[in-house]
């Protein structure tokens, strides 16, 4: 017998981990600091919040789904401004960005060399 | 049962972030993949204190969080400026 609070409880779990998966191959796959900097400053929020809202649920009012909903809304206001901070420190060291014309030129000083 | 389960999951997700943690051209690459494992380590230890059924480790993950957004805004602070202090 399953009982339909654990299926809400399930369908939260996977919403959430699919978004940290789908943050950290976009850390891996993109091909410059900002964009990753992109996926890994939403997804990760989203993630969480999913996450610990799926143990809320499992956990019903209380005093530890209140410490729960701490975590929630500390990691919410906390975790895009950690990753502002290092974007405003690479854009002011002057870190490059992606563009297509720069990758061509890699492209052709790849061929170039072979 | 099932909370285990996502446990393994989040290890693997840990494991993928920590490829770009080696590998990063770029000493911010190394910061976001470190920030970005730090928050997957909040989830591991509010799991954790699931599947052991101890509620005190949810202090231990709210602490991790603060120890998480100080430790990125200081590393970037340095970064840019050369120093913590002005």
């Amino acid at each position: 017998m399953i009982e339909p609070k654990m299926i809400i409880v399930t369908l939260f779990l996977a919403g959430g981990s699919f978004f940290l998966i789908t943050g950290s191959l976009g850390v891996v796959r993109f091909p410059d600091t900002y964009s990753r900097m992109h996926a890994a400053g939403k997804c990760d929020t989203l993630g969480l919040s999913l996450m610990l809202i799926g143990l809320i649920v499992y956990q019903g009012l209380d005093l530890v789904s209140v410490k729960l909903a701490m975590i929630i809304l500390f990691v919410f206001f906390t975790g895009p401004v950690a990753v502002n901070a290092i974007i405003r420190a690479a854009l002011n060291t002057g870190h490059k960005m992606w563009t297509v014309e720069g990758w061509k030129e890699w492209k052709k000083e790849r061929e170039m060399s072979r | 049962m099932i909370f285990e389960i996502f446990l393994y999951v989040l290890l693997l997700t840990t494991s993928i972030v920590l490829y770009r943690v080696v590998r990063g051209p770029s000493v911010f690459d190394r910061i976001i993949g470190i920030n970005a494992i730090g928050t997957k380590t909040i989830i591991i230890i509010v799991l954790i204190s699931y599947v052991f059924q101890r509620p005190s480790f949810l202090d231990i993950a709210l602490l991790y969080a603060i120890l998480n957004f100080i430790g990125s805004v200081v590393v970037s602070v340095y970064l840019e400026r050369g120093g913590v202090t002005e």
